[in-house]
């Protein structure tokens, strides 16, 4: 087969459009000019020139995250590719299908220290799923299938491809391989029959099961065939953090998240199961809290599709490889068939009690001593008033906690956050790149003060190319997250976390003036009787992007909380405030 | 690695092997990166390599690593999950110490002067050594061998004075006529 006379950058890009990207957030540079100079007559390929490398990678993974296609960035070598590391390993610990593009010198200069050289591909090697280095024009196409195969299947993460200059401007013959020529990557294992039969064994013996769902559904896809199999098991379930909106928060048999700032009927029906059944979450830390007091009488099933989460962390009596999708169609499968021989679950006890605590401990927040709006009032406004199909994106903080606990997610892919790095100034990128894939959905970015300082100059992004993102700024003029631990575990001692921007302070910046600045609609909302308008006026806007300034108490705290490296039976609801066990049950 | 001339043969040396070692041959694909990419993964993950060896192996597009890790079973399961996810590698082998040879080189810079030289030469001859060099105040010896073997032989040397050990890396082939590697890997 003999294909076209082309140049790598021109093969590079052919290839992205081969393997299907439609849209690449990038920043051009000296060892990427060769592609970028073929970008300007690409036909099918949309690019969207960021202000900060990291905004490229963020956006990339927002995109990712709100269409489930793969997400791409594209940035030049030394500090362009270096910035890009925040968003790439942000995009591999949250499973993120993601093709990060870099530049490189010219493979002669390589290893002499030569002008934004960076050994992009060593610094990437533990926050990569892989990378490589290419060299060759004619290695491009072959290795961009690779790459785009290998972020989007098994486990998805993120993929770097370092291309040099000379391979960049080198001349090839290009041909699409049909081939992928990966012979150490096996990504679709299958369930074994032996582990589903064993597994609805215990589903039906147990008397206190629950299910814990995580990302793994969401990125497999898997959303129906999980539902049905929760349905027709008639088995509590808790969705992570990463898995919010999988399946409706309105189903009947939802408890809500579990974890560090989970719901007390979430952490109770985990801690007091005697049968766990956890599909596609990773048992993290701020899900089990202290590990040996976790779930200490549950036996666990731990369905996932990748082999070394399963007793990474916690031994599973039942282990279970494979896609989300597949377990959860076997799973059903069999539990059907052997309720259609004999139906002895028993699960009424058990239901009761969780109802309980669902009608006892439901989530809340107490009213703010200086008077100043309460944080938690704006975020289940702004759920509630735009509604289950829009979009929200949050950063990372209390904001965020608030964000997975007080608004209402009925579909999947409507939350989209930075769960396992937990890396501020994720929103407003990650919500630019989730608007760009979907651009007929509302989408708010829900960010914190002091995330919106680190990456909001992507507005002008936003601003330049269209993309009508909203941002509602939680603004308690702190970093607030880290002054909650120093109000509870620090004797109240503020050290560096006040940052100057909300209610009496000097207001460095002034949101509204930024947001002016950036061309878009900058509102301020700072009483509570002037929130759902100022919802409602930001929600009419929809020619440009808008920041509303919401100045809120800095003294709101994120309730439940289970303090780090003790046990989920220490919840507390309030400051000091346990449930009380001996009344409950 | 340093050894103590003077230490008397007592307590545990740190060249003999704990009982928690545990061999693994990782058969990757022979492209660049593919060691560093293996080795990475110990450290980040935490894991100490007691020994490594790399090499090729019948089939140019394979490469060979031999690595010795000291850790529990459950511990060398996450270990062999977590390589198995690395994309250059094709297969990784456990070996049963029972059913496998396992050979280190060592070379043994010992002190050897003319009062000393006859009772080093026996120790050398009883462990079937060989003595590669020799200079008026020293003698350097190769060996090979299992760790258990090479550890008595410097536990032996000990008394003379060892001036300088180099050890290779440990490597290890099944017993019995069936090859682990194959070009069927290759897909």
């Amino acid at each position: 087969m003999t294909g076209q006379q082309m140049t790598g950058a021109q093969a590079l890009i052919e290839s992205l459009e081969h393997a299907g990207a439609e849209v690449v957030f990038g920043l051009p540079g000296g060892a990427i000019l060769p592609t970028y100079d073929l970008l300007m007559d690409a036909k099918k390929l949309r690019h969207v020139l960021v202000r900060h490398e990291q905004g490229a990678g963020h956006a990339a993974s927002g995109y990712a995250h709100a269409t489930g296609k793969v997400g791409v960035c594209l940035a030049t070598s030394g500090p362009g590719a270096t910035n890009l590391i925040t968003a790439i390993a942000d995009a591999q610990m949250d499973s993120i299908p993601m093709v990060a593009i870099t530049g490189q010198v010219g493979s002669s200069f390589i290893g002499t220290d030569a002008f934004q050289e960076a050994d992009i591909v060593g610094m990437t090697m533990p926050v990569t799923k892989h990378n490589f280095l290419v060299k060759d024009a004619s290695d491009i196409p072959k290795v961009i299938k690779q790459a785009f195969h290998i972020a989007s299947t098994g486990r998805p993460g993120a993929v770097l491809v370092d291309v040099t200059k000379d391979a960049q401007t080198g001349m090839m013959e290009f041909v699409w391989p049909e081939t992928l020529d990966l012979p150490g990557y096996r990504p679709e294992p299958r369930p074994h029959g032996k582990q589903i039969r064993e597994a609805v064994r215990l589903m039906l013996e147990a008397k206190r099961p629950v299910f814990l769902l995580g990302g793994g559904v969401l990125r497999g896809d898997a959303t129906e065939e999980v539902r049905e199999l929760v349905d027709a098991s008639g088995i509590p379930f808790a969705t992570t953090l990463m898995a919010r909106g999988v399946l409706p928060d309105s189903h009947p048999s939802h408890l809500g998240m579990p974890g560090m700032h989970g719901t007390v009927a979430a952490v109770s029906a985990l801690q007091r199961s005697d049968l766990l059944i956890n599909i596609g979450a990773r048992f993290d830390d701020r899900v089990t809290g202290r590990l040996d007091s976790f779930a200490p009488g549950a036996k666990i099933i731990h369905a996932d599709i990748d082999p070394a989460e399963i007793s990474k962390n916690l031994v599973a009596d039942v282990p279970i490889v494979g896609q989300a999708g597949q377990i959860a169609k076997a799973l059903t499968e069999e539990l059907r068939a052997r309720l259609a021989e004999s139906d002895v679950r028993d699960y009424q006890a058990w239901w009761s009690t969780l109802d309980m605590l669902r009608t006892n401990y439901p989530l809340g927040w107490t009213a703010t001593e200086d008077g100043f709006t309460a944080p938690q009032k704006v975020i289940s406004r702004l759920g509630a008033i735009s509604g289950p199909d829009s979009v929200f994106v949050a950063g990372v903080g209390q904001h965020q906690m608030w964000s997975a606990q007080f608004i209402d997610y009925e579909n999947p892919r409507t939350w989209i956050n930075s769960g396992g790095l937990g890396t501020m100034g994720y929103s407003v990128p990650a919500a630019m790149g989730a608007k760009v894939g979907m651009p007929d959905k509302t989408v708010w970015s829900i960010d914190g003060d002091g995330c919106f300082q680190m990456t909001n100059q992507e507005l002008a992004t936003c601003v330049i190319n269209d993309i009508p993102i909203k941002v509602a700024v939680i603004n308690n003029s702190s970093l607030g997250m880290v002054r909650q631990w120093q109000n509870l575990f620090y004797d109240q001692r503020y050290s560096n976390t006040e940052l100057n921007t909300g209610h009496g302070s000097r207001r460095v910046p002034d949101f509204v003036k930024l947001a002016d600045a950036y061309g878009c609609v900058g509102l301020r909302c700072e009483r509570d009787e002037d929130i759902d308008d100022t919802i409602r006026q930001a929600m009419e806007i929809d020619d440009r992007p808008v920041v509303v300034d919401f100045t809120v108490s800095a003294d709101a705290m994120v309730w439940p909380m289970v303090p780090a490296g003790v046990s989920n039976d220490e919840i507390q609801i309030a400051q000091g405030m346990s449930p009380e066990w001996e009344r409950d049950i | 690695m340093t050894t103590n001339q003077q230490q008397a043969p007592t307590g545990t040396p740190d060249y003999v092997m704990s009982p928690n070692s545990q061999t693994l041959s990782v058969l990757v694909e022979n492209k660049p990166g593919a060691l560093t990419r293996v080795t990475a993964l110990f450290s980040r993950r935490g894991y100490n390599i007691s020994s490594l060896a790399v090499g090729p192996t019948e089939h140019p597009e394979i490469s060979r690593i031999t690595v010795v890790v000291d850790v529990e079973q459950h511990r060398l399961e996450q270990i062999t999950k977590q390589l198995n996810k690395l994309v250059n590698v094709l297969k990784i082998v456990q070996f049963d110490p029972r059913h496998t040879v396992q050979r280190e080189l060592i070379l043994i810079k010992v002190t050897a002067d003319n009062s000393t030289r006859t009772p080093v030469l026996e120790i050398v001859q009883m462990f079937r050594a060989k003595v590669v060099d020799a200079a008026s105040d020293s003698v350097t010896i190769e060996a090979t061998g299992t760790q258990d073997k090479l550890s008595a032989l410097l536990g032996m040397l000990e008394e003379f004075g060892i001036r300088e050990i180099v050890k290779s890396g440990e490597v290890a082939i099944g017993r019995g006529g069936r090859a682990i590697t194959d070009r069927s890997l290759l897909g």
